[in-house]
C-alpha cells in the first residue's frame, strides 16, 4: 500500500533540544497510527509539524506525495486537510458550540451560514450533542467539549486527522464516550495519528503502534505483536512501566 | 519496608507549639483610653465648627441636632473600648478557673472589640478634621471654597463648558479605542518583514508615553496653527482648536491604551491561536474572530480606568484656551475673587468619574467572581 503520510528524515529541534533526530514514518491511507512513548519524547511535536504549527528544520513531510512542510507550502489550505484535536480541547470560549464548529467552514472554505450550520447540526447529532449546540463551552463536561473540538476538526472533511491525547485531561468516567467516536472514525476508514496514553484502546483500533525514542521511532509493528512481544529493550522499558502504573 | 526508621510519617515529624492563654486585658485597656480620647476629640472640633456658624431660627436647630448626633455616635468608640475591657477581664477570670476554651472564645470577643475601636477611631477622626476644617477661622473655608451660590449664579455658563469637555471625552473615546487597537495589532504582526513596523508602534508608544499630555495639548493646539501645519485650517477657530486637541489627546490616551490592549491580547493563551490557526483561519482572522473578541472582554475594566484619566485630563485644554468648564470657572473666580467656581467645577467631574469608577468595580468584582466560579 502507498504511504498517504510520509515523513523521510525529519528533525526538529527548539534551540538545542533536539526532539526529533531524523525520524522516518509511513502511514497509508485508512491507517490507524498510534504513537507511544514516553512524556516529552515529542508525540505533540511531530503531530504539530504535520499541519504546519512547528518548522522543521531538516527533512521532509509528505502527503499524497505532495511536500507540506518546509517553504512555499500553504499552510492554511494544509490545514483544511489536516484537522487536529488537543490534550486540553481548546474550543473558543466567547462562541456557542455551533458557532465554534461553523466558524472555519463559513470563514475559510466560504460556506454559507446556512449550509455550515446544517452541516455542524449533522455532526453534532451523529455525536450525541445535538442539543449542546447553543451552550457555551464552559457549560459542558470535559468529555462534551472534547467531543465538541472533535466535530470541530471533522466539520473542515480532512483528510487525516491527528488527535493529541484527547483523552489525557478526562476524568475517567468520560474516556469511554470520547474514545467510542474515534472508534467509529477508525470503523469509516478515516486516516488518524494520534498520540495517547490508552494503550488499551491502542492495542484496539490501531493498525500500527509506534514507539518514539530518542527523536525516532525506535520500533513498530501491530499492536498485538508490539505489546505481546517487543523486540527492543526502550519498548520494554516503556512498557513495564506502564504496567507499573497500572495502565495496561 | 516493615517497621524501618525511615518510613515516610515518622520522617514528617509532629512537632507543635504549646497551646496557651494569652490575655487581651493590655490592649483592650488601650482600645478604652484611645475611644476616650477621640471621642472628645470629635466633640471638640463639633464646637469649633458651631461657633462658625452664624445661622438662627431653624437652620440653627436642624444644625445643633445634626451636631448632637455626631458628638453621641463619637461616644461608640469608647463605648466599644470598655467593652473590650470587661471582655478581656472575664476572659482572665475563665482562664484562672482553668476554663481555657472558654476563655479564648471570650478573648475573642475582646479582640473584635478591639477592632471596631480601631476602625470607628479612623473614621471619628476624619470627622474630626473635617469639622475642623470648615469651622476654623470662622468657617473661611466654606466661604471662600465652597460657596455654592457663585457657581449656582452662572451655571448656564458652566454647563455649557463641561458639556465641551464631555464632547472632547466622548469623541476622544471613541478614537483612541480604534486607533490604540491598530497600533496593538501591528505591534503583534509577525515575521521579519512586519519588523519595520513593529519599530514604528513601540516608538510611537514609548515617546507618547513618555511626554505629559499637557505639553503635546501645547504642541499640538497652540504649535501646529503657529507653525502654519496645514492640518484642518479650513475650520473656525473655535473648531480647529476643539479638534486639534482631540488629536493631542488622542496621540497621548492612544499610546496608553494600545498597551491595555497589548497586555489583553498576550493574556490570551497561545492554545487558542494553535487552535485556531489548526483549522485554517489565517493571522488576521485569528485575531478577528478569536483572539481580539477575548481579549476585549478582559480589558474592559482597565480600559474604564484611562477612560476615567482622559475625562479629567479634558480639563488640560483648558491651559490652551479652550472654554472648558475649568477655563470659565477660572474667568469667573478672577472677576469674584471666590474659588467655588472651581469647587463646582471639581463636582461637575465627580458626577462622571465617581459612576465610572464604582461601574469599572463592579466590572472587576464581577470578573473576579466569575473567575472564582471556574467559568472563562
Ligand atoms: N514550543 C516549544 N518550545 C520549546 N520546547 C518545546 C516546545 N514544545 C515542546 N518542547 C520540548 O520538546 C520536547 C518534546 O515535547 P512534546 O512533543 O510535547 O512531547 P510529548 O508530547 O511526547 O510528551 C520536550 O522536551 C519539550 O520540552
Ligand atoms: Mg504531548
Amino acid at each position: 500500500m502507498a504511504a498517504f503520510v510520509e515523513f523521510d528524515g525529519v528533525h526538529k529541534s527548539f534551540g538545542a533540544n533536539h526532539v526529533l533526530r531524523g525520524l522516518d514514518l509511513q502511514v497509508a491511507e485508512h491507517d490507524v497510527v498510534c504513537l507511544i512513548g514516553p512524556s516529552g519524547c515529542g508525540k505533540s511535536t511531530l503531530l504539530r509539524c504535520v499541519n504546519g504549527l512547528e518548522p522543521i528544520q531538516a527533512g521532509e513531510i509528505r502527503i499524497s506525495s505532495e511536500r507540506v512542510s518546509g517553504r512555499g507550502v500553504d499552510v492554511n489550505w494544509l490545514r483544511c486537510n489536516v484537522g487536529i484535536v488537543f490534550q486540553s480541547f481548546n474550543l473558543f470560549p466567547h462562541m456557542t458550540v455551533l458557532r465554534n464548529i461553523t466558524l472555519s467552514p463559513r470563514k475559510v472554505l466560504g460556506q454559507s451560514r446556512a449550509v455550515a450550520e446544517d452541516r455542524a447540526m449533522t455532526l453534532l447529532t451523529r455525536i450525541g450533542l445535538a442539543d449542546k449546540a447553543r451552550e457555551y463551552p464552559d457549560r459542558l463536561s470535559g468529555g462534551q467539549q472534547q467531543r465538541a473540538a472533535i466535530a470541530r476538526a471533522l466539520a473542515m472533511g480532512p483528510q487525516v486527522l491527528l488527535l493529541d491525547e484527547i483523552t489525557s485531561a478526562l476524568d475517567p468516567e468520560l474516556v469511554a464516550e470520547v474514545l467510542a467516536i474515534v472508534r467509529e472514525l477508525a470503523a469509516e476508514g478515516m486516516t488518524m495519528l494520534l498520540a495517547t496514553h490508552e494503550m488499551g484502546f491502542a492495542r484496539e483500533v490501531a493498525s500500527k503502534v509506534c514507539l518514539i525514542d530518542e527523536g525516532k521511532v525506535a520500533e513498530h509493528g501491530p499492536p498485538e505483536q508490539l505489546f505481546a512481544d517487543p523486540q527492543n529493550p526502550r519498548t520494554r522499558a516503556f512498557l513495564r512501566s506502564i504496567i507499573a502504573a497500572g495502565r495496561l | 519496608m516493615t517497621g524501618a526508621p525511615t518510613d515516610l510519617l515518622s520522617v514528617a515529624g509532629s512537632s507543635r507549639p504549646a497551646r496557651r492563654f494569652r490575655s487581651p486585658l493590655p490592649l483592650a485597656i488601650l482600645a478604652a483610653l484611645a475611644g476616650v480620647v477621640v471621642a472628645a476629640l470629635l466633640a471638640e472640633s463639633v464646637r469649633v465648627f458651631d461657633r462658625s456658624l452664624h445661622v438662627t431660627g431653624t437652620g440653627l436647630a436642624v444644625s445643633r441636632v445634626a451636631e448632637l448626633a455626631v458628638v453621641v455616635a463619637g461616644l461608640a468608640v469608647p463605648y466599644c473600648g470598655i467593652r473590650a475591657v470587661l471582655d478581656a477581664r472575664r476572659a482572665g477570670a475563665l482562664a484562672r478557673q482553668g476554663h481555657l476554651a472558654d476563655a479564648r472564645v471570650v478573648a475573642e470577643d475582646s479582640r473584635q472589640w478591639g477592632w471596631y475601636v480601631l476602625g470607628l477611631s479612623l473614621t471619628g477622626l476624619t470627622l474630626a478634621f473635617l469639622f475642623g476644617f470648615f469651622g476654623a477661622q470662622d468657617g473661611k473655608v466654606r466661604t471662600v471654597l465652597f460657596n455654592w451660590h457663585y457657581p449656582g449664579g452662572h451655571i448656564a455658563d458652566l454647563a455649557g463648558g463641561f458639556w465641551i469637555n464631555v464632547k472632547l471625552f466622548m469623541v476622544t473615546e471613541v478614537i483612541v479605542l480604534a486607533w490604540a487597537l491598530l497600533v496593538a495589532v501591528v505591534r503583534l504582526i509577525p515575521g521579519r518583514a512586519g519588523a519595520p513596523m513593529r519599530w514604528l508602534a513601540v516608538a510611537y508608544v514609548d515617546i507618547f508615553r513618555g511626554i505629559p499630555a499637557l505639553l503635546v495639548l501645547y504642541i499640538v493646539v497652540f504649535g501646529f496653527p503657529l507653525a502654519q501645519v496645514p492640518l484642518l485650517s479650513s475650520l473656525s477657530r473655535e473648531r480647529q482648536q476643539f479638534w486639534l486637541a482631540v488629536l493631542a489627546l488622542t496621540l497621548t490616551y492612544g499610546a496608553y491604551v494600545a498597551e491595555v490592549y497589548r497586555s489583553g491580547l498576550e493574556s490570551i493563551h497561545w492554545s487558542q491561536t494553535a487552535a485556531a490557526r489548526s483549522l485554517g483561519l489565517s493571522h488576521p482572522q485569528t485575531l478577528r474572530y478569536v483572539v481580539i473578541p477575548q481579549a476585549v472582554r478582559r480589558i474592559i475594566p482597565p480600559l474604564l480606568n484611562d477612560f476615567i484619566g482622559l475625562q479629567k485630563d479634558t480639563a488640560l485644554v483648558s491651559i490652551v484656551g479652550v472654554l472648558d468648564i475649568v477655563n470659565r470657572a477660572t474667568i469667573l473666580k478672577g472677576q469674584d475673587f471666590n474659588l467655588s467656581y472651581m469647587s463646582g467645577a471639581a463636582l461637575a467631574f465627580l458626577a462622571i468619574t465617581v459612576p465610572l469608577t464604582r461601574f469599572t468595580d463592579y466590572l472587576v468584582r464581577r470578573d473576579a467572581a466569575r473567575m472564582r466560579a471556574g467559568g472563562s
